[in-house]
């Protein structure tokens, strides 16, 4: 069945559309992470405007992170301080975000800019993702605890000053490096229309050290309120949000992450962080192909103005 | 000799007076109205028309041939060409293309190299090659020879994504005189006023012409969307952002319960 979307002005099928939704729906409720580095690239392979998918799948993420964060909610699972820091730069992070988006789209180099991110991105936490996992495995063959964990080991980040206490995770940390994170995931989720949860959980734990009890509860709160945030910003500046687009794909992306989630609690940490490790390396190695392998057509258009 | 030039002034009168061959030509559209509903896949319009004579006794001179040529709602476009820069493929070099019809059919019952010679063809700016599509060059605006490697690449992309086309088999020719010509609306046309460009050719001459119009406009729902994206650009973010708070919400209610 075909629907046409009234802001990308094509027809899609409404099935297919619905069908990846659900099945990135499936792995961000395994992983905990908003699946926007999935759901982008496949929106941009079937034919939608690369400026149209990052603007809708933002909505996208708000709506499946929304579900995630009620059910830590429930299980007291959410450090509200900590969310909120991260957030208050988060947002700055965001705006930024949205005006290079805007920027960079004015002088053609848009999709550069957002194809060199994803390589960028991906490869490097994947890779460090397979690697920190395999040494999990690894440990756990030999008999010894999997998680290695060094509650007293401070680095150069717990010198730094306007130190914060946060309760419910339980760590005292400076304000510098958490505002730090929450621009960063801001700006890169403006530009490349990712909620950036594969990039602040393994943040938060190995650099702040949150306990995993609460990470992804907060992860998914500051996820919910910067994608609410580039959903507003990109619909006033670029009016580029497929509303229609974000419904048919929010609608099956919260039902896959019911039975995502369910799948995930099955499985061991490692064996988790291995698999979306790998995941995440081999999106990234096919963006790499993509910037490194000629086109097809060195050509392309781009559409100015309306008369 | 007086009575002599009274004559040749009466033939002259009378060949006057005799009809010259003059036709006119009549078409009528199948819809000039396209509506963009949710189920919309494109839709393919017809032209009917007839030619008949512009007097009532005029001569008709067959064998004729037609051009039909459909043209969008303008726009400025942007051609892009890629280049490796340090082992990656980015975009170098790019021209504006000024107010350009963002559809562009040109449809006719032979190839139109057949139907005109070039310079008749030019002035009328029939077909692709000869249509004007005005490049931003430094301060100037102007046409480029067809060769140019962006007007190439441009008119290509836009053929490929189905909103330019030339095609010589769209016209046919029922009887000498009636004609029905194909006009294809593709799932991505743009919204907007459309101008269809009649034009009848007998012996490689424009013999006649005559236009009519088509509208392809968002109905319903998709109209209502796309005017509230473009007009009130925060109130339907924050609806929007509602709508996915709402979804999520529904997903965690039901889903709680086993």
């Amino acid at each position: 069945m075909q629907i046409y979307l009234p802001i990308a002005d094509l027809p899609v099928n409404i099935f297919l559309i619905f069908g990846m939704g659900l099945a990135v729906g499936f792995i961000s409720g395994m992983f905990g992470i908003g699946g926007g580095f999935l759901m982008t690239p496949l929106l941009i392979f079937i034919g939608i405007s690369p400026a149209v998918a990052v603007a809708s799948v933002s909505s996208h993420i708000a709506a499946s992170s929304f579900t995630g964060a009620m059910t830590y909610w429930r299980k007291r699972a959410i450090d509200i301080a900590l969310a909120l820091m991260l957030l208050s730069a988060g947002i700055v992070g965001t705006a930024t975000g949205v005006w290079l988006f805007t920027f960079l789209r004015a002088v053609d180099q848009l999709d550069l800019m957002i194809g060199l991110s994803y390589v960028t991105l991906l490869t490097v936490v994947g890779a460090l993702m397979i690697y920190e996992s395999l040494q999990a495995e690894l440990r756990t063959l030999k008999g010894m605890p999997a998680m290695l964990r060094r509650p007293g080991s401070h680095t150069w980040l717990h010198r730094l000053p306007f130190k914060v206490r946060f309760k419910r995770s339980k760590i005292y940390v400076s304000a510098i490096p958490v505002w730090a994170i929450g621009f960063i995931i801001g700006f890169v989720g403006a530009i490349m229309g990712i909620g950036g949860g594969f990039l602040l959980v393994p943040m938060l734990i190995y650099f702040l050290r949150v306990p995993t009890a609460t990470v992804i509860g907060t992860s998914m709160v500051l996820t919910l309120v910067t994608m609410a945030a580039a959903t507003v910003m990109h619909a006033s500046t670029n009016h580029l949000v497929d509303a229609v687009l974000a419904l048919i794909l929010m609608v099956g992306g919260v039902i896959g992450a019911q039975f995502g989630a369910r799948t995930g609690q099955r499985m061991r940490g490692e064996r988790l962080r291995l698999l979306l490790g790998l995941l995440v390396f081999a999106v990234g190695l096919r963006f790499a192909y993509e910037l490194v392998v000629q086109p097809d057509d060195l050509f392309s258009l781009r559409h100015v103005r309306r008369e | 000799m007086r009575r002599l030039s009274l004559i040749f002034m009466l033939v002259l009168l009378a060949c006057c007076i005799r009809p010259a061959a003059a036709e006119r030509v009549v078409v009528s559209l199948s819809n000039h109205r396209v509506a963009v509903t949710s189920s919309f896949v494109g839709e393919d319009l017809v032209l009917f028309g007839t030619i008949e004579p512009n007097q009532p006794r005029a001569a008709l001179r067959p064998p004729y041939n037609l051009v039909v040529t459909v043209t969008g709602p303008r726009e400025t476009l942007r051609t892009r060409r890629k280049q490796r820069v340090l082992g990656i493929w980015v975009n170098v070099d790019s021209r504006e293309f000024v107010r350009v019809p963002s559809y562009l059919s040109v449809l006719s019952n032979l190839p139109i190299a057949e139907i005109a010679a070039p310079d008749v063809l030019r002035r009328l700016q029939i077909g692709l090659n000869n249509f004007l599509l005005p490049q931003r060059i430094g301060p100037d605006i102007a046409d480029t020879v067809p060769e140019d490697p962006f007007r190439v690449a441009f008119t290509r992309l836009e053929t490929q994504s189905g909103l330019y086309r030339e095609s010589a088999t769209a016209v046919t020719f029922l009887t000498p005189t009636v004609f029905r010509a194909a006009i294809p609306v593709p799932a991505n046309v743009p919204t907007g006023n459309y101008l269809i460009d009649v034009m009848l050719f007998s012996d490689g001459a424009l013999v006649a012409r005559t236009n009519s119009a088509l509208e392809v406009t968002k109905t319903g729902f998709e109209q209502y969307v796309a005017d509230s994206a473009r007009d009130y650009g925060l109130l339907y973010g924050l609806v929007t952002t509602l709508m996915a708070l709402l979804t999520g919400w529904f997903a965690s209610v039901v889903f709680a319960r086993d």
